[in-house]
């Protein structure tokens, strides 16, 4: 059960029964919409764009303890970050996840999202890590629909 | 040529008296692994069955020993490979109780035989204003073609609903047939759910009106006989790789007066009898049909899987698999937070199931690390979970070789599943 435990950890299992942000948000000046047709998790990610940097994001939708998870903590990474920080973030995270980044050795801003890194494990899964942070990518470059297939 | 019956294939499993599981499980290699260190559990029935040795043997044969095009038998392989294709026909035949062979044409799976009605019978026979009956707890195979059709000719598709226990309503199915229904497609049980539709009667009922019914047979096939004849169906589909054969061999059974007037599907070698560039004249049944080379030792292996299920004994395997789902029903119901999704009286094979707020890919995951293999998902029929009004399910499928220990390893894990999720 070890790979296990790796993959359902307390902190994702917090978010997925908690999730933050979490919600419409009435300011947000970019939205896009995600969907993993093979699962059929889906959500709506609302993102308020000033200045170039993300003032505020949030997320509505529904899906496995991996995505929700996922997108929750994404949305507390990306909050307050530029667009430019932010998809550094996603290709970081999209390395990780897939076993590309090795975050012991070397320098990354992922901080506690490194938790993600039991989700290599399971190839199968990657995709429910990763849709929330491709929508939020196609928010930020205004592009309306995500499909990960 | 003359068409005779193969040879019997050298090895044949002695029937058991009693239900001897684990006599049966040794004809299966697939089910001595380890996964992630535990014994494979293997309860994806309902998407691929696995093959027994005798089936595995036979196609080994042929690919060893009889291989070659078939059809074409000026030469000894020849004859020999369409001797033991034209043999598992002959199988197909008394295993569906088709009145004559020619009935019984050979295609990749359910999903074409479905498409073969579609482009042969549909596309000629249905047009503008005309009604495709189908019901509400169909596979995509048993939607999107006639959804297709309905598009191109401007027919309308009309669905028969079904309660929340995942049975039709028959007096709804009534109020749709009419005069301008020119096709029934039915699954005979629901690949989500496991209900067992009343197809016999459903039948009767569109005959009334001189409408055709074709029925999705790729769930019931594994589990229980099949008599065209006495259902009196016009068209009937099922897969091989459900019911212990190769990937890639497949059944669609046609009355011959239907399959006679039906446009071919298509194209190419084999299902012609002349052809200049003017024009073509068209191969009697079943060749007509089949275009090109088929999955000859794919046929071939469903011939052995039928002797194999005969071997052992449908009725048998079927009262004990009977069993095993109403034992698994039964330890599940009893886990707290646990649903069984589909209620029907009668069902199949089938049990889905969903957990409070856990996602059944969570469920997925967490199973398939205890070496449980099992669907997660919306099992190819959206419009049922749709209507049911949730996202997915986790479904175990069960076959003759599943056993009671089995599901007490599927209900502890399940069990497991919510301890993790608290």
């Amino acid at each position: 059960m070890s790979e296990l435990s790796e993959l359902y950890q307390a902190v994702i299992l917090d978010h997925n029964k908690k999730p933050r942000n979490f919600h419409k948000l009435e300011a947000a000046n970019h939205t896009a919409e995600g969907y993993n047709p093979l699962c059929g998790d889906q959500l709506t990610i609302y993102l308020q764009l000033e200045a170039d940097a993300v003032k505020d994001l949030s997320f509505e939708g529904a899906g496995c303890a991996i995505f929700k998870a996922s997108a929750s903590m994404m949305t507390q990474a990306v909050k307050g970050k530029s667009k430019q920080e932010a998809e550094a973030l996603f290709n970081e995270f999209h390395r990780l996840v897939t076993g590309e980044l090795d975050e012991e050795n070397e320098p990354n801003q992922l901080g506690k999202l490194t938790i993600f890194a039991g989700v290599r494990e399971f190839p199968v899964r990657v995709k429910c890590a990763t849709l929330s942070w491709h929508t939020m990518h196609a928010a930020l470059n205004n592009h309306e629909k995500v499909s990960t297939e | 040529m003359a068409t005779t019956i193969e040879q019997l294939v050298p090895i044949k499993p002695k029937a058991p008296d009693v239900w001897d599981v684990e006599r049966i499980r040794k004809d299966f290699p697939v089910l001595s692994q380890m996964v992630h260190g535990n014994r494979l559990v293997y309860l994806d029935n309902a998407a691929s069955s696995q093959v027994p040795q005798m089936v595995i043997e036979r196609g080994s044969q042929y690919l060893k020993h009889e291989h070659s095009n078939i059809h074409r038998g000026v030469h000894y392989l020849s004859m020999k490979a369409t001797n033991a294709y034209e043999g598992a026909r002959e199988k197909v035949k008394r295993f569906i109780n088709a009145s004559d062979v020619k009935e019984c044409i050979f295609v990749r799976g359910a999903t074409e035989g479905i498409n073969l009605v579609m482009h042969g019978y549909g596309r000629k026979f249905i047009g503008a204003g005309d009604e495709v009956i189908i019901s509400a707890m169909e596979h995509h195979a048993n939607i999107i073609p006639w959804q297709m059709l309905c598009e191109e000719k401007n027919a309308k598709l009309r669905v028969i609903p079904m309660n929340d226990a995942g049975e039709l309503l028959l007096d709804e199915y009534d109020a749709l047939l009419n005069e301008k229904t020119k096709l029934v497609a039915v699954a005979h049980v629901s690949n989500a759910l496991g209900t067992v539709n009343p197809i016999k009667e459903m039948i009767e009922r569109a005959h009334k009106y001189g409408v055709p019914v074709l029925i999705d047979g790729a769930q019931w096939a594994p589990h229980m006989p099949i008599d065209v004849q006495d259902l009196d169906c016009d068209f009937y589909a099922f897969s091989g790789h459900k019911m212990f054969a190769p990937t890639g061999s497949g059944v669609i059974y046609g009355k011959a007066a239907l399959l006679g007037k039906m446009n071919p599907f298509q194209g190419g070698g084999d299902m012609i009898k002349s052809v200049t560039f003017e024009k073509t004249t068209y191969a009697d049944l079943p060749n007509k049909f089949e275009a090109g080379t088929p999955a000859i030792s794919s046929q071939i292996g469903l011939g052995a899987a039928i002797d194999y299920l005969n071997i052992i004994g449908r009725e048998k395997a079927a009262a004990y698999e009977h069993e095993l789902l109403r034992y698994a029903t039964e330890r599940l119901s009893a886990i707290e937070g646990v649903r069984i999704i589909g209620t029907a009286r009668e069902k199949l094979g089938v049990l889905s199931f969903v957990i409070d707020d856990i996602h059944p890919h969570d469920i997925g995951t967490i199973l398939d690390q205890e070496g449980i293999a099992v669907r997660a998902g919306h099992h190819c029929a959206q419009p049922v979970m749709r209507r049911l009004n949730i996202p997915a399910t986790a479904r175990a499928s069960f076959a003759f070789y599943n056993t009671r220990e089995e599901v007490d390893a599927l209900a502890r894990t399940v069990e497991k599943v919510i301890e993790i999720f608290g």
